[in-house]
């Protein structure tokens, strides 16, 4: 018998080739996908998270842990969609237009993916057009905008109108980040919420689904 | 040390400049335009921010090349093969603005990738930093200062590169994470980055960006003692709040130059500023640092 407090220790440690095998094992033994999910990949996600806060972990541990947790999803997806259980959410994500700073996106976005959602990473520059766009297409129910420069804090405002406009806004949730944005900015522009790190960002889009 | 830093040093604290990217877009830089460029297409404006910071009292002026790696470059158009031009220009003006003046120091600032996400590998990196900094040293600057780094290991491999070319090099770091914000993006202490940086030939080291000025004299402190070496600091003028929808940065010259003394005090020997600041927080610099020698 596969021993799954292998895979926790896997995700937690970043093994990604250590917690796909033990998931492949699992999966073999017939062990039924939405529990291995539920019970042992989920706690470890938020184990990692855990760690993150209390400056155990941070940046590289995250990202390997989420590549690990990414792994595992990749092999128990499939088997979910039948099963009547979703994804996490779906995630339209990009650095607002006239920004060109990728990094903080990208850390969110594989953290977001280590969480189970699925990602629609749209890149650097995005317009408010593109953002409308994209979640027409996709059917997404989460918007995420990066913005490190001062002087395109404005772009988020700008899509959330565009949003609004395109009658799209009751939607979808808006999530805000980057060095310069505060709570205080998110709360002035409307978005739905703000997180001051990548992890902090999966925990709320979680807590914004479910509300 | 190069014997050209140690020199240097006998009169400091070295007055660095201020921020180059807040300046650039006073004067019409757009959101999203590489500001390198503007040093083929805008040159009399980038002069004009180097010679402001040069008459407001800097010693050590920078160059507007932070940019200028072929990874960023390539995000304007197709810029990534004007590396060469772009830095030559920008080493160029940044000379012409300090003349007998200030040294040039010429800025090379982080590729925009992170290696552990397998963006880019660590031969890629190295590449790009060297063909950045032999065009900055073929055009005649005084040093290298390698700046805003969150990644120690990209930061090593850009002190290796500016090496190369026999320039003295000062390294720099952005501290601003962790719960006490006295770790990089990446998790590493103010010893660890001072450990690495010098190993790898660094000559000087130090913390830029990421904060306001108040939280770098710990920072300094530390880096001092593990480095040996006066260290290099440019703050942030605190961080921007938003006020009607645009972000500005409140702190004035005055609340940033109050600080100024505990720095030095705490082992700096090149000061000046990052983002928001201006050559009214050089000239500011520069009384309260007068006033100290006076005392």
């Amino acid at each position: 018998m596969v021993d799954l407090n292998q895979l926790s220790d896997a995700i937690i440690n970043g093994n990604a080739e250590v917690a796909r095998s033990v998931t492949e094992q699992a999966l073999k033994e017939g062990i039924e996908p939405i529990k291995i999910v539920n019970e042992y990949m989920i706690p470890a996600m938020n184990e990692v998270g855990r760690r993150y806060d209390c400056n155990e972990y941070f940046v590289p541990e995250l990202l390997v842990a989420a590549r690990a947790m990414k792994a595992c999803l990749e092999l128990v997806r499939p088997l979910l969609t039948g099963s009547g259980v979703k994804s996490a959410g779906r995630v339209v994500i990009g650095t607002v237009k006239g920004d060109l700073h990728d990094i903080g996106k990208n850390l969110v976005a594989a953290m977001l993916e280590g969480g189970g959602f699925e990602v629609i990473d749209l890149g650097v520059n995005v317009s408010p057009e593109k953002f409308v766009e994209a979640v027409r297409q996709n059917d997404a129910n989460i918007v995420a905008m990066s913005a490190l420069l001062t002087t395109t804090m404005p772009g988020m405002k700008t899509t959330i109108e565009a949003l609004k406009q395109a009658g799209l806004r009751n939607k979808v949730k808006v999530l805000v980040g980057g060095a310069p944005i505060t709570q205080k900015f998110a709360d002035e522009i409307g978005a739905d919420g703000y997180s001051e790190n990548a992890p902090g960002a999966v925990s709320l889009a979680k807590k914004l689904l479910a509300a | 040390m190069h014997p050209f830093i140690s020199e240097l040093l006998n009169k400091k604290p070295v007055i660095t400049d201020g921020a180059w990217g807040t300046q650039l877009q006073a004067l019409g830089l757009n959101p999203g335009e590489v500001p390198d460029i503007w040093n083929l297409t805008n040159p009399e404006k980038v002069f004009h921010v180097a010679k402001s910071y040069v008459d407001a009292g800097s010693a050590v002026i920078l160059t507007n090349t932070f940019g200028a790696n072929r990874f960023r470059l390539a995000e304007a158009e197709d810029y990534s093969k004007k590396v060469r031009e772009i830095n030559k220009r920008g080493v160029e003006i940044s000379l012409s603005a300090a003349g007998d003046r200030a040294y040039v120091f010429a800025s090379i600032g982080p590729s925009g990738k992170i290696l552990m996400m397998g963006d880019i590998t660590a031969d890629d990196l190295f590449f790009a930093f060297s063909e950045q900094a032999e065009a900055i040293a073929n055009a005649g600057a005084h040093a290298i200062v390698i700046e805003t780094m969150s990644d120690i290991e990209e930061a090593v491999i850009a002190v290796k590169a500016a090496k190369q070319t026999g320039l003295p090099v000062v390294a720099c770091m952005v501290f601003d994470s962790g719960k006490d914000k006295d770790r990089t993006m990446m998790g590493n202490t103010p010893e660890e980055v001072a450990e690495k940086l010098i190993n790898a030939g660094a000559d000087i080291v130090g913390s830029n960006c990421g904060q306001g000025i108040e939280t770098f004299v710990k920072i300094c402190k530390r880096l001092y003692e593990a480095s040996k070496r006066p260290v290099w600091i440019k703050p942030n003028a605190g961080l921007p709040q938003v006020v009607d929808g645009k972000a500005v940065y409140k702190v004035s010259p005055q609340d940033f130059a109050k600080y100024v003394p505990e720095i030095i005090n705490s082992g700096a020997g090149f000061i000046g500023g990052c983002c928001g600041t201006n050559p009214y927080f050089i000239s500011e610099i520069k009384r309260t640092i007068e006033s100290m020698k006076s005392v």
